[in-house]
């Protein structure tokens, strides 16, 4: 056996074994089935990453997958540049939440099935990131939401996260619908669905339009946007955005590993794989950078005035996606998939962070709620902090790096580039607000919780603190690799992407990308400013604000009233349609009146039956079939004459 | 293919001779009766599997054929074989028959003699039905298997048990006479033969094939059931006991299906392909009318049989798309149905045994009363919905890219039904296993090792399906060219029989 087909296969092995023999055998040692196979991942990873970096492309099938009449499909791995640090970030968040989850999830009752499900997720990740060929990816996909699913309904007791989990699963089978569009349209247009071929012969289809309702479409564009339904319904991008705040029903180290630093990356993953796709069509680019870039906006403004603080968090990460987008957007794949990179580590951190915090306060989410934890919980805040300050873009951190790529590289892409530059920036400065502001409600100032929760606050023990830190490790140095050449730097994680993903050509000179860098650093700057008037300086004024501006606020803290809308506009009118309509009318009135003739005389007819047979229904039967038996012979003779 | 044994006569009626056998026994000796049924289709099951390995998937031709002149002045003859079509279905029959047996373990404790007597008959005339090669034989069957369906619904059903029954007769009867005049009227014009293999190379003039289409429509549409005339579906399921409700969605309701594919496309092609788009247009009514009603049902089976609806549009959609896609999907949907549907029908029934329920809203909280119940349950779920890994997927997946090459706006249209069969079925699951603990579950013990037992071959097929679906989708691929062949060729057109 090859060891490439290990990665994916040691969780697996891994959950089955959690699943079948955890309840009644392993019980509370499960943990160890599942760290020691993401291990195993990782380590297989790491060595797989050092053949890639020197150049090794792997690409083969491991067995035919579905083969009917042309369709042909096989399960393959393509392990390249864009794979290889997909494996890393996987493997290695992965394993980090696997053991900070010891203790967090110490003492639950589904203990075993948590483990079952983290090593039955980091399979479906890998064979979404591994496989050489879309169906693949369409099963690693689902496969993935699947787990989310099992995730985020991992308490299934409560209605609320039963709703979430099921809500998560069909939103993103909207985008599904279209994705899955989109794969069939590739097979019909291009005869194969593996990576390699769609990518050498996608160039036959420039210029080929398609009649839909009368419009003639351009083919590549439809394609590309079929597909990028997929991303954003997985990625949680506008309008498909509802399901990740929601999802934040789960156990938090889910949130960490599927809901900020893998899954929920995926979307953005497959823009990327299929960039010699997407840059055929300006018309997709377009549309793929401005979704990113009001999402981005959108999800930032919510994330100012909520008080859950992993909430604050998951609308963080849906802006942080939106980032990402904006950057393949505007052909700045690389940068996006680097954002993506070290989004994972410090997001990941954010959400562990708030998971120590929760673990510490007897579950309590609500930022206004808490106070001076600094003091009881000194390496979750620091830790938090660091996070906080990567995600702001302050420079030296990873986040900045990325997030400077990413800005620059929009900056110089025309028209398109600037507007969504510019709303970039403004994120950068909510980003820094909103963030901060968890710092200072959460960490400084005073204790406003019961003086039960006061009692009991204490550190997370080292088995949740030593995730943290090496999460701190990473959130700090993971953009070093790609320091810009303005500031003195290779940028060698740029390099390193460019035979998958290619580089914008930028000309404008360094003097433009330090004022560009000086933007957003001053951006960053000022929203931590602002953070700290309004949350510790004079807590008074937000409040002032809030009341100031009510309908603003009340529409943010209603998040715009998106899933009022879709309850509006979906829910109730299937509801409806189901339950007045096709129940109630036309099968109940409509085909079963025509059906039945007369019902009434149907239902007088089987009651003199029933009292004709008074239960010898034996005879009844009898009666009927010998009377077919004679029609049918009667027939059959007239018919031989 | 050396088999010692006439193989396929020998899975039709060694079922109507055990039938025949457990008449004979005491009414009293109930162990008797049980063990002798479960011996009977656990035989048939073991015999039927040469089917599987010895099967040629090179050709297209009949295999395993049997011939024998029966009533030469009429040119009726006893001709049994069968193709990558049908194949699939006789092994389903078998084996969803030994699971029958073993479900209905302790739920069938009145006139026990008599239940399993009929489901033996049902088994054997099922399988003859998907072995006839010949129209009156086939006919035989195809109305045989309908007096013990009929008993299995009216006497062992739920309370209203009789109106279901005689609606199902009356429905299923209207569409046979019709299909009983057609099957005359190809008599006539076949030089007065039955021979299903000489029919499917004569090249009948157009306007009769038009009218046989309708006519042997009516028979397979009312089956299917395919929209409109799919309203006996939901009531004979809901009143049928487990084991009816598991042959009915299993096997039964894939004869239409079954028909289309065996005599509708092969016989009157140029028919076939003209109607093709009204059928795939019904079809695709069906896949939303039938998900969209899911919505609105409290009652659990009444929802699995609406999904019925659903999933059967999806067989039907790919059949007509009239590409190789559309068919061998078509095809492996109709098994993959009867293996999810089938074992959804069994989870409902392990439950009703303990609850005496089937309304949705007496359920909540079992996957913490009954985990592994619940964890058996999951997975046919997924399987409902399409999930890549399960069965589901594969077969949706060919169809909608099946029907998508026929018709852009229909495969279009039919794939919101994977929108909402997730819709409907997670929200059950929700409503059944999720939230809090409803008293009138509390305390009910999981499944035992008979009912485990009973789910776990389901569990492997639709595991292996899904990872390994060539296994299966090899079979056809002879027999579903070669149809393709026909119905785009009409006219030159052979196929021969090969004999044991």
């Amino acid at each position: 056996m090859d060891k490439y087909l290990l990665i994916p296969l040691l969780p697996l092995i891994a959950f089955t074994i959690n699943i079948v023999f955890g309840k009644g055998i392993i019980k509370e040692k499960a943990h160890w089935v599942s760290i020691l196979a993401v291990l195993g991942s990782f380590v297989i990873s790491a060595s797989t990453f050092t053949e890639v970096l020197n150049g090794k492309i792997i690409n083969y099938d491991v067995y035919n997958w579905i083969v009917s009449g042309n369709f042909r499909v096989t399960i393959g791995f393509l392990i390249d540049q864009l794979t290889a640090i997909m494996l890393i970030v996987v493997t290695s968040v992965s394993l980090l939440v696997h053991i900070y989850s010891v203790g967090y999830m110490h003492g639950d009752k589904g203990y075993y099935r948590f483990f079952a499900y983290l090593s039955l997720f980091t399979f479906s990740m890998l064979m979404l990131v591994m496989g050489n060929n879309l169906l693949q990816l369409y099963f690693g996909w689902e496969a993935v939401g699947l787990c989310s699913y099992f995730l985020i309904g991992f308490w299934y007791e409560k209605k609320s996260a039963a709703d979430a989990g099921k809500k998560a699963f069909i939103v993103n089978r909207f985008g599904d619908f279209g994705f899955g569009l989109g794969v069939i349209m590739i097979f019909l247009m291009l005869g194969t669905v593996h990576y390699s071929d769609i990518f050498s012969k996608v160039g036959t289809l420039t210029g080929q339009t398609i009649n839909i309702l009368g419009y003639n479409v351009d083919l590549i564009t439809l394609i590309a946007l079929l597909l990028f339904c997929g991303a954003v319904g997985k990625s949680a991008q506008i309008p498909l955005h509802v399901w990740l705040p929601d999802a934040m029903e789960g156990p938090t180290p889910v949130s960490a590993l599927i809901h900020a630093a893998t899954m929920v990356t995926a979307g953005v993953f497959m823009v990327a794989r299929f960039n010699p796709l997407f840059s055929l069509s300006e018309v997709a680019m377009n549309v793929v950078a401005l979704t990113g870039a009001i999402t981005s906006l959108f999800a930032a403004t919510i994330a100012l005035v909520q008080n859950d603080i992993k909430r604050i968090v998951a609308y963080s990460t849906v802006s942080q996606l939106g980032y990402m987008f904006l950057a393949c957007g505007v052909g700045a794949y690389g940068a996006g998939i680097f954002h993506l990179y070290t989004h994972a580590y410090f997001k990941a951190l954010l959400f562990l962070g708030a998971g120590s915090v929760m673990h510490a306060m007897a579950g309590e989410l609500d930022v206004q709620k808490m106070g001076g934890l600094k003091k009881h919980m000194p390496i979750t805040y620091i830790t938090f902090l660091i996070a906080s300050l990567s995600i702001a873009g302050i420079p030296g951190l990873a986040g900045f790096f990325s997030k400077d790529e990413i800005l620059w590289l929009a900056y110089n892409h025309g028209m398109v580039g600037k507007i969504v530059w510019a709303m970039g920036t403004v994120v950068a400065a909510l980003t820094a607000f909103y963030s901060f502001r968890i710092i200072f409600l959460a960490f400084h100032g005073k204790f406003r919780g019961t003086h039960e929760q006061e009692h009991h606050l204490h550190e997370s023990p080292k088995v949740m603190t030593i995730p943290l830190i090496i999460l701190a490790i990473g959130a700090i140095s993971a953009g070093w690799f790609g320091i810009p050449a303005a500031l003195g730097g290779s940028n060698a994680i740029a390099h390193f992407f460019e035979p998958v993903l290619g580089h914008p050509h930028v000309t404008a000179g360094h003097e433009e990308e330090f004022m560009v860098m000086g933007i957003s650093i001053a951006a960053a700057i000022g929203g931590i400013f602002i953070s700290w008037i309004f949350y510790s300086l004079k807590p008074e004024m937000p409040k002032n604000l809030a009341k100031k501006f009510k309908r603003i606020y009340i529409t943010l803290w209603n998040k715009y009233y998106v899933d009022e809308l879709y309850d509006f506009i979906i829910v109730r009118p299937m509801k409806w349609l189901a339950n007045s309509i096709l129940v109630a009318v036309t099968d109940g009135k409509i085909i079963e009146g025509i059906v039945n003739g007369v019902p009434q005389a149907i239902r007088n007819f089987s009651e003199r039956l029933r009292k004709l047979q008074t239960g010898q229904l034996q005879h009844y039967g009898l009666g009927m079939a010998l009377g077919l038996f004679v029609i049918l012979a009667l027939v059959l003779i007239a018919a031989g004459r | 293919m050396q088999i010692g044994y006439p193989i396929l006569s020998t899975v039709i009626f060694l079922p109507i001779i055990g039938a025949l056998l457990i008449f004979l026994l005491k009414r009293a000796s109930e162990a008797l009766i049980k063990w002798t049924a479960l011996f009977v289709s656990l035989v048939t099951f073991i015999l039927s599997i040469p089917l599987f390995s010895s099967f040629d998937k090179t050709t297209a031709k009949m295999q395993f054929a049997e011939t024998y002149e029966w009533v030469p002045s009429w040119g009726i003859k006893y001709a049994l074989g069968i193709d990558g079509i049908s194949v699939l279905f006789v092994l389903l029959s078998t084996l969803l028959t030994v699971l029958c047996v073993t479900i209905s373990w302790k739920t069938i404790k009145e006139k026990t003699k008599e239940f399993y007597a009929a489901l033996l008959l049902i088994e054997g005339s099922m399988i003859g039905v998907f072995c006839s090669l010949d129209l009156f034989l086939f006919y035989i069957f195809w109305e045989a298997m309908l007096i013990p369906m009929f008993l299995l619904i009216g006497v062992w059903g739920g309370p209203n048990r009789v109106y279901a029954a005689i609606k199902f007769f009356l429905y299923t009867l209207v569409g046979s006479v019709l299909m009983l005049v057609g099957i005359i009227v190809l008599y006539i014009n076949t030089g007065k033969s039955f021979d299903i293999l000489q029919m499917m190379s004569t090249n009948y003039p157009y306007n009769l094939q038009l009218i046989l289409f309708w006519a042997f429509f009516a028979a397979f549409a009312v089956k299917v059931p395919m929209w409109p005339v799919h309203t006996w579906l939901p009531d004979a399921h809901t009143e049928a006991p487990t084991a009816g409700s598991v042959i009915l969605a299993g096997i039964l309701i894939k004869m239409g299906a079954y028909g289309f594919l065996r005599f509708s496309m092969p016989l009157f092609p140029e028919a076939a392909k003209a109607m093709a788009p009204a059928m795939m247009i019904l079809s695709v009514i069906a896949i939303i009318y039938g998900g969209v009603i899911c919505l609105g049902q409290t009652d659990l089976k009444r929802l699995i049989a609406y999904s019925s609806v659903s999933h059967m549009g999806f067989v039907t959609l790919g059949i007509f798309a009239l590409n190789i896609q559309g068919i061998q999907g078509g095809i492996l949907q109709m098994i993959n149905h009867g293996i999810v549907t089938g074992a959804l029908f069994l989870c409902v029934g392990i439950i009703y045994d303990r609850t005496h329920t089937r309304q949705i809203a007496d359920y909540g909280g079992t996957a913490t009363v009954m985990p592994v119940y619940a964890a058996f349950f999951m997975v046919f779920t997924l399987a409902s919905i399409g999930l890549p890994v399960t069965n589901g997927f594969i077969g949706e997946f060919l169809i909608i890219l099946g029907g998508f090459t026929a018709s852009k706006t229909l495969g279009v249209l039919s794939a919101t039904g994977v929108i909402i069969g997730a819709a409907y079925m997670l929200w059950l699951y929700q409503r059944v296993f999720f939230m809090e603990t409803n008293p009138k579950i509390q305390g009910h013990p999981d499944m035992d090792i008979r009912e485990i037992l009973t789910l776990v071959p389901l569990i492997v097929l639709v595991l292996w399906i899904g990872i390994y679906p060539n296994t299966f989708l090899s079979f056809m691929d002879a027999s579903v060219q070669n149809l393709i062949n026909r119905v785009n060729t009409a006219g030159a057109f052979q196929i021969h029989m090969v004999g044991r």
